[in-house]
Formats: C-alpha cells, structure tokens, sequence
C-alpha cells in the first residue's frame, strides 16, 4: 500500500486546517487530514489528545472555531439541519459504548434506524435485520435486552446497527478497548471484512497499536492538537520520529515525559507548605 | 419500541378513568348536572339593602332554586342596590307583581333571594323588573329595634 | 470583596444562560409536535410510563388527604353548626387547590425525577448522541413524545385526585361521622360552579403539568453525562418543579379567584 500517496487519490472527507478548543483548553489546532474512500484510515494517539472529538467533528455534532471539514465534497458545518440529516443517513458512528437503546431488544436496535428512516415493510425490515445480524454473528441473539450482552456483544450490535441504512462510510470509536483477546480478534476481522464487502470507507480511532497497524492502510498520529506522524503502518513503524517510535513500540519515557509537569522534586520535597 | 397489549390497555384505563374523574367532577361536584346558569332570561329587583347577597348566589321560589344571582351593583341616583338574577329559562310562568326579598339560610348561613308569585295573569321575561321587593334583614338593626322597643314599653 | 460581586455575576449569568437554553429546547421539543401526533404509537408507550405508574400513588394520596379534609373540616365546621357545608369545604379545598398542587408536586416527585434519570442516563451512554448520528432528531424522537405524555397526563391524574378525595371526604365524613348524606352532596353542587372551580382547576393541572414536565426533561437532557450530573439533575428537577408549581399557583390563583 506505499504507493497509496499517488495524486490521483479519491478523497472522501477532508479536514483542514481544524480547531477546535474548549473553554480555553486548545485541542486540535490546525489539523488537516485527509481520508480516502474504500481505504481503512486509522486515528491513533494518547489518550486525552480528543480523538473522540474529531468524530464528532467529522459528524458534525460539534463545530470548530476555525477550518473545514467536508464529506464527499459537502461542506459540513455549513449545512442546515436537514441536510446535516441526510448526510448522517449516509454515515455511522460506533460510540465506544455502542450507544445501544437499552429499552429495546437487539432485533429492535438493529431495526431502529429502517423504522426511522424508510417505510418498508414488517417482513423486509425482518429480512434486513436478520441479514445484518448474521453479518456480525449475532443473528441467535436476536431478542437479547442490551444488558444482557458482553462489551464485545454490544458493539457488535451497534455495528449491525451501524450499517442498517447500507452507510457509505462507518466511523469506530476506540473499537478495541476493554475487549478480551478473542471480541478484540472478532472485531479486528469484521472491520476489515465489512469495509471490502460493503465497499465501505472506515476511520477508526484508537490507541492500540497492534490491532489498528493489522487493518489500517493508513495511520494519522495525532498529539497535542497537531499531526505528529502519518504513513502506512510500516512507514510509521520506520520512522525517524523519536516521538512516533515512542508511541509505535509503547516505551514508558521519550519525548512523551513519564512524569507530569511539576517542580523539581528535590525541592518539592523539602518545601513546606 | 414495542407496546404490549397490556400496556395499551392500561393506557387505556388510564385515559377512561381521568375521564371519568373529570365528568364526576362536573356533574356530580359542581352544578353542571342542575341548572346551567347560560339559558335563562334575566330579570332586575331593586333593594333599598342587599345585605350579605353575593353573585351566584341561589334565587329560590318556595324553597326550590330556579337561579342565581348574576350580577349586584349600586345606583348612584336613587342609592338602590340593583340585583340582576337569571332564571332558569324552564321557570317562565312567574307573574309580573311577583315579589323578591332577602332571606337568610339558617341563622348563620348565606342569604338568598326568595320569590313570591303573585297573582297577574302575564309572566315574567327577560329585562322586566320585579317591582315588590324587600330588603335583607340586618341583625344589627333587628337587636336595635328589639332594645329600643323593649325600653319604650318599660 | 471584588471577588464575591464577580460570583454573583457569574451566578446570575449562569441563570439566564440556563433560562435561554430551557426555552431553545422547549421551542425544539414543540417543533417536533406534528411529526410525533402522527406516530401515536410512541405516545402511548410515554403514557404509560409516565401516567399509568403514577396513579397508584396519586390515588392512595388522594384517598387520605381526602379523609383527613373530613375529619378536620367536621372538626371546624361542628363548633359551627355547619357540618352540612362539609363536602363543599371537601370540594372547594380539592378542586381549586390540592387537586392540581399536590398531584403537581407528587407527579414532579414520581414521574418528574423518573424523567430525568431517564433522559440523563441515556445522555451518559450516549444513547442520544447515538441517536443523532443515525440522523434521528433525538429530541423530537425521545423527549417529544414524553413532554406530550406528561402535559396529557397531569389533568387526568389531578381529576382522579380530586375524585378520589371528595369520595375519600364522604367515607369519613357521612360514612364515620354521620353527616347526612344529601346534604354533602347537594351542598356542593350548589357551591361548587363547573367554569369558576371545576374549569379553572383543570387550567392549573394543565399548566402545571406543562413545568413540571418541561423542568423535568430540560434537566436530564441538559444534565452533564456523570452519575454525580444525573443524581445532580434528578435532585434540581424535585427542587425547582416543587418550587415552579408553588409560585405559579400563588400568581394563576391571584388571577382566577383573585376578585373574591
């Protein structure tokens, strides 16, 4: 995939020259990236560095002080209501949680945004949510209540859900935290198989760095508000950047400092306050 | 979201039994269920003391409420009282030289107007005006009177 | 000195902040009327969880303060002469007053803080964001449907009330204390007028319910997305729905009964 950085790249969102604070705390100052249609971009960076709140960017759930964010050539923050909803029909989000309606069974999560949106009938809605379940392998737990699912479980749903409306592109919210070894595998090879079947685009954020370097085709490393590296996994695993290898190989002291910024010890110590 | 049946027909006991609620509140608290005090023709009495008379207050004739009283206010030439009452339109066989006086429920209950029918063979209707009437009975008065002729007669 | 001139400041522009917000999202939540009176569907589900659970409570409370206006009122009005005026006492008190306040007060308690735990916790899972992003409007989809469940809901509870307790007043007053029964209720027909007492009551049930339901979900959707914003939320909307529904009592009854 190196000669993914040709000219002729078919660009689906396009973010630049982004910023966005909160408050006065400055958390994205200036970012531009740029995501090509049919590829798996990944998002990584520490935790804290509002990895979430570019998604949200990007879905226009929040809007930015500065800069452009567009979507197959629509200019986000600049749509009125409506068209922000059609857009959205187009994408999916899976929150780290997976924002499961937790009054409704899994059928009916899964069923909600064809309820919502079309006016099929009973049994092509049927049809439809079974067939999405059977894609995440939950199709026998169709009448599950949401608490009664594992982590893994649940954003399985919530992935079903995602691509109820058949979404030109799907959106993942640290899909691998908290997951055991075997949901983390499960979830890996759905997120790579769902973007080639359904011919989706897929951005995923997250910080672990085994998982997203095995299906990402590229990786945008975000810290303090700036891109610090971006590449393929293995550009970025041969990178120069001492701060980029830092975060690749997950070293406990670098530029990232392991302590939090304080006075000198020796001299809190004797300080009396 | 799916609804049960259960949860319909709760639903709709609920809404029945608010509804019900709210009718047994019209016609068995308030006075939906007698008279309806919009259909009726309204007749005028002049007294020279309306006492302790309110608006809405009941209009009976032998003991049976036929109205209430609509309005009360004074006149500034003759400082009369003049009490507007409505008359459930069903009562309309009332003599013009019927009178009204004020009377009181009780010793310490709420006055009234009492009608006395009289004998004219033409009937009341709307904006007449009841010529006989007699005044509210002040106690005060009626313990002055009563002092004042006990001492004349010692 | 300075200081404490800045809180207040901040304070009282935090108050308003929130005021503007409450009426943007109250405006919202009304825009979504149309779409939600063609799905009744959802209303119902929202009647039930917020009318139909609320009853019990209302009609056991209705019962006993009924009965203890009886007893009371038997009390007072026997050093008069009056016991025949109880059930207008009963009446009067209920049907102007406690009916709409007190199942005010109860449904801000029972079906307000519900609400909001349940709107705040969907906030804190993200259920509503989720929503958004598969371009479903989650206020006119979830807090719509509620907002017309509670505002349909507060007269029907407020009259099962004031039912319950005039009744509750006859069980006591002519069932235990020999008040004659065609007294009780004739003396209430005659005093108690449909327009003037019923009608106005079921206004302040009405716009009662409107507050407490407004407050109610203004604050879980506004809630911050904690357990401690959500127990937060849950304890404002008791507080300021109860408060809410007492000063608006005080200024509907100065306006309706006023003039006596």
């Amino acid at each position: 995939m190196t000669e993914a950085v040709a000219n002729s790249k078919d660009v689906l969102v396009s973010v630049s020259d982004l910023s966005f604070s909160r408050g006065s705390k400055m958390i994205f100052d200036g970012i531009s990236m740029e995501i090509e249609r049919g590829k798996v971009t990944a998002i990584m960076g520490p935790s804290g560095t509002g990895k979430t709140t570019l998604l949200k960017l990007i879905g226009g759930q929040l809007y930015p002080q500065k800069g452009i964010v567009t979507i197959d050539g629509q200019v986000v923050h600049q749509l009125n209501h409506k068209g922000l909803y059609k857009l959205r029909k187009r994408l999916g989000l899976l929150f780290q949680s997976g924002a499961l309606l937790t009054d409704m069974t899994v059928f009916e999560n899964v069923a909600f945004p064809l309820r919502e949106h079309t006016e099929l009938s009973e049994s092509m809605i049927r049809s439809l949510v079974l067939m999405k379940l059977q894609a995440v392998g939950l199709r026998g737990a169709r009448d599950l209540m949401p608490n009664e699912l594992s982590g893994g479980m649940a954003r399985r749903v919530a992935l079903a859900r995602a691509i109820a409306l058949d979404p030109m592109m799907i959106m993942y919210d640290e899909p691998f935290t908290g997951q055991d070894p075997i949901s983390m595998g499960v979830l890996v090879q759905l997120i790579r198989l769902l973007n080639d079947a359904l011919g989706l685009t897929s951005i995923i954020v997250s910080h672990d760095v085994q998982e997203t370097c095995a299906i990402a085709d590229y990786i945008y490393l975000v810290s303090g508000g700036k891109v610090v590296g971006r590449g393929t996994p293995d550009e970025l695993r041969h990178s120069d950047s001492e701060w980029v290898q830092q975060f690749m190989n997950g070293f406990a002291d670098g530029p990232v400092p392991f302590h939090y910024s304080a006075r000198d010890y020796a001299d809190d110590l004797v300080a009396t306050e | 979201m799916q609804i049960t049946r259960t949860t319909e027909i709760m639903v709709g006991l609920f809404v029945a039994a608010g509804i019900v609620a709210i009718f047994f509140m019209a016609m068995q608290v308030s006075n939906l269920g007698g008279l309806n005090d919009k259909e009726g023709y309204k007749v005028t009495a002049r007294f020279e003391n309306s006492g302790g008379l309110k608006v809405k207050s009941p209009v009976t004739v032998a003991g049976v409420r036929v109205g209430r009283v609509a309005s009360i206010h004074f006149d500034n030439e003759t400082y009369e009282s003049v009490v507007e009452i409505t008359i459930a339109s069903e009562f309309n066989t009332l003599p013009t030289d019927s009178s009204a006086g004020i009377y009181t429920a009780g010793l310490l209950g709420e006055q009234y107007i009492g009608l006395e029918p009289g004998g004219d063979e033409e009937f009341l209707k709307g904006g007449d005006e009841i010529q006989l009437t007699q005044s509210a009975l002040v106690l005060e008065e009626i313990i002055g009177q009563f002092l004042f002729s006990k001492a004349e007669g010692e | 000195m300075v200081e404490k001139v800045q809180q207040l400041g901040q304070f009282t522009l935090e108050i308003f902040e929130k005021l503007g917000r409450s009426t943007f999202f109250l405006w919202h939540t009304l825009t979504g009327m149309m779409e939600v009176l063609a799905r009744p569907r959802l209303i119902i589900a929202q009647l039930h969880s917020v009318g139909v659970r609320t009853v019990l409570i209302i009609i056991v409370s209705g019962l006993f303060i009924g009965m203890v206006l009886g007893l009371q009122g038997y009390t007072t009005l026997s050093d008069f002469g009056a016991e025949q005026s109880l059930g207008v006492m009963v009446a009067a008190s209920l049907v102007r007053e406690l009916g709409p306040v007190v199942t005010g007060l109860l449904f801000a308690g029972r079906a307000g803080s519900a609400l909001t735990a349940e709107i705040g916790l969907m906030k804190a899972t993200e259920q509503l964001s989720g929503m958004e992003m598969m371009a479903v409007d989650p206020v006119r989809r979830i807090i719509t449907p509620r907002f017309l469940a509670g505002f349909i809901s507060m007269p029907l509870l407020a009259a099962l009330f004031s039912m319950v307790g005039v009744l509750g007043g006859h069980l006591v007053g002519v069932g235990l204390l020999g008040v004659d029964d065609g007294a009780y209720w004739s003396q209430m027909q005659a005093k108690i007028d449909f327009n003037e007492d019923i009608l106005n009551g079921i206004i302040k049930s009405v716009v009662f319910g409107f507050i407490a339901t407004w407050i109610a979900l203004f604050e879980g959707y506004d809630a911050i997305p904690t357990s401690e914003g959500v127990s937060r939320a849950t304890t404002n909307t008791v507080v300021i729905s109860s408060l809410a529904i007492l000063g608006v009592d005080f200024i509907l009854t100065a306006l309706m009964f006023g003039d006596i």
